[in-house]
């Protein structure tokens, strides 16, 4: 078990300095999601217009990995589509399968290592989640 | 007791993780099983399988006589008067929804208090939201110490006239503390109410003697004792459970049946619809065998000498944070690594081959007391040593230094 697998130093710089952190205080979609297994917690906050992700940020309480990926995610929506996003949604739960895939964005790659870590798995999907019912939220 | 050699006899710890001898730290989730319980299992299984209270056959009697043996054996394990007051449920979690579906169908009405803890493991505690929520009964809870402790003052000024049942852990998975039980059972019945008291952490490791503690509810799990998952036991004073009625129905706990109604089994039996756990109830029967071989006091003991040192080692990294009472704690202890966050800690000492918890350990509520969103756990059992506490003290010094590095 390499501990480098996991920890790479693309998500360290995410958990040390994350992206998007804070909160709109226009209308902007928000889902509070938590998972129920560890306590890990994110408030995301997407702001779309005209079916596109104008800006994107999040706050939360996690580890390492579910904070560094929700900064990572935050990053790499803003500005797509909401089909762009949820594809992106679909190709993140490929990486965590341990699949090859690509991303626009590739600090997300960096989170590859986590799915040799199964317990880890759920703390890299929570913004993920967040983000697909966020996407739900803004369509209706 | 020579805890060396007793590690000896739970075949799981002679291998290696992820590189290194392993190092079990997560007794309090689950204990390890000894080589005795495993082979109670399998010549349960090779020999004796047969559905219990029913055949007339050599193997039904065979089956019957090891599922009410371990059933003697866990009336005396707790000084219960009788095997009557012995109930197996699943574990301890239905033990108490047991009692508290059938406090909510038959005792609590709108007004009633229901009296809680702020540490009160979920199992203790959605099963009281619950009756509450079913009654219009109120849920009160006695206040914690600054160390996580419960003052008998406190018990008193919380309870009233109008509680109908105190809930209450003996022992805390998450602080330690070990509460007055005993006390608080008699305080309860100053005012009529009864106490129930949640043995999931306690039965493990210390003597308990029901008769003594005068508690009218006590619930535990057998897997957390040496013995396998879900099989454990409600006892319940008997002059109670006879005023119960049964919450689940079916064959086994019955007694006369016609077309429209029927009369149930007396006790324990009204309570074990159903084909029971027979092979966990045998397991369980091994494992109280193994522990009282190795004496419950010297088991307290040795958990003690391996938490005083844990707390000694502990102490000395720098950003460490204990919770918990330093004095009178029960054999785990509670802890966050300066910013780490638990689950980067647990996956670190997992790299290094040691096991701990990492979570909320089923304990929201008193995580927000805690302000804390998580906490890591590493808790002792009597197969832990001295060199155990040492490897977990030098894989917490590399993830403090793999996460210093990290993050600055």
């Amino acid at each position: 078990m390499q501990l480098d697998d996991l920890y790479r130093r693309v998500i360290m710089d995410h958990y040390k300095n994350p992206r998007n952190r804070g909160k709109f205080d226009d209308d902007a979609v928000t889902i509070e999601l938590n998972n129920p297994t560890c306590g890990d917690r994110i408030s995301l906050q997407l702001r779309v217009r005209d079916g596109i992700v104008e800006d994107a940020r999040f706050v939360g309480e996690g580890c390492s990995i579910s904070l560094s990926s929700a900064s990572m995610m935050t990053d790499a929506i803003k500005g797509k589509t909401l089909d762009e996003a949820l594809g992106m949604a679909d190709r993140f739960s490929g990486l965590m399968k341990g699949e090859d895939v690509q991303f626009e964005y590739d600090d997300l790659e960096a989170l590859s290592g986590v799915s040799k870590f199964p317990a880890r798995i759920k703390c890299a999907t929570l913004a993920w989640n967040a983000l697909r019912k966020g996407i739900e939220l803004a369509r209706q | 007791m020579n805890a060396a050699q007793i590690r000896e006899l739970f075949p799981i710890l002679r291998q290696e993780v992820n590189g290194h001898p392993l190092v079990y730290l997560d007794s309090a989730a689950t204990s390890q099983k000894p080589v005795s319980v495993i082979e109670a299992l399998k010549r349960y299984y090779e020999w004796d399988n047969a559905n219990v209270h029913r055949g007339v056959h050599t193997l039904g009697t065979r089956a019957t006589e090891a599922y009410e043996g371990a059933r003697e054996k866990a009336a005396k394990f707790i000084n219960a008067r009788s095997t009557q007051e012995i109930v197996f449920t699943r574990g301890t979690t239905s033990a108490i929804n047991l009692v508290a579906l059938s406090f909510a169908r038959a005792v609590l009405k709108e007004g009633d208090e229901i009296v809680l803890t702020p540490m009160e493991h979920h199992s203790n505690l959605i099963p009281w939201q619950q009756a509450a929520k079913a009654t219009g009964a109120t849920l009160k809870y006695i206040p914690l110490q600054e160390d996580g402790t419960i003052r008998l003052e406190d018990v008193e000024r919380t309870v009233t006239d109008r509680t109908r049942i105190v809930a209450m852990t003996c022992v805390s998975n998450v602080l330690g503390s070990v509460n007055p039980v005993k006390e608080a059972a008699a305080v309860a019945h100053r005012h009529g109410a009864c106490i129930l008291v949640d043995g999931a952490q306690s039965t493990p490791h210390m003597r308990i003697d029901v008769q003594d503690l005068d508690c009218d509810f006590y619930a535990f799990s057998g897997h957390k004792m040496c013995g396998p998952t879900g099989i454990g036991v409600l006892y319940g004073k008997k002059e109670l459970l006879e005023r119960m009625e049964p919450v689940e129905f079916g064959g086994e706990m019955i007694d006369h049946v016609d077309l429209h109604n029927a009369t149930w089994k007396e006790l324990p039996w009204k309570f074990e619809g159903g084909t029971p756990i027979i092979a966990g109830a045998v397991g369980l029967g091994a494992a109280i065998d193994f522990l009282e071989q190795v004496g419950l006091d010297e088991i307290r003991e040795h958990e003690r000498r391996i938490t005083d040192y844990a707390l000694e080692r502990l102490s000395e990294i720098e950003g460490l944070s204990i919770y918990g009472p330093r004095r009178h704690r029960a054999g785990l202890v509670t802890f966050n690594l300066g910013d780490v966050h638990p689950h980067d800690v647990a996956t670190v000492l997992d790299a290094e081959g040691v096991a701990i918890r990492a979570g909320h350990h089923c304990c929201q509520p008193l995580m927000r007391w805690l302000n804390v969103t998580a906490t890591a756990r590493a808790s002792f059992y009597l197969y832990n040593t001295e060199a155990d506490v040492d490897r977990l003290v030098s894989a917490l010094l590399k993830a403090k230094e793999y996460f210093g590095h990290a993050i600055g």
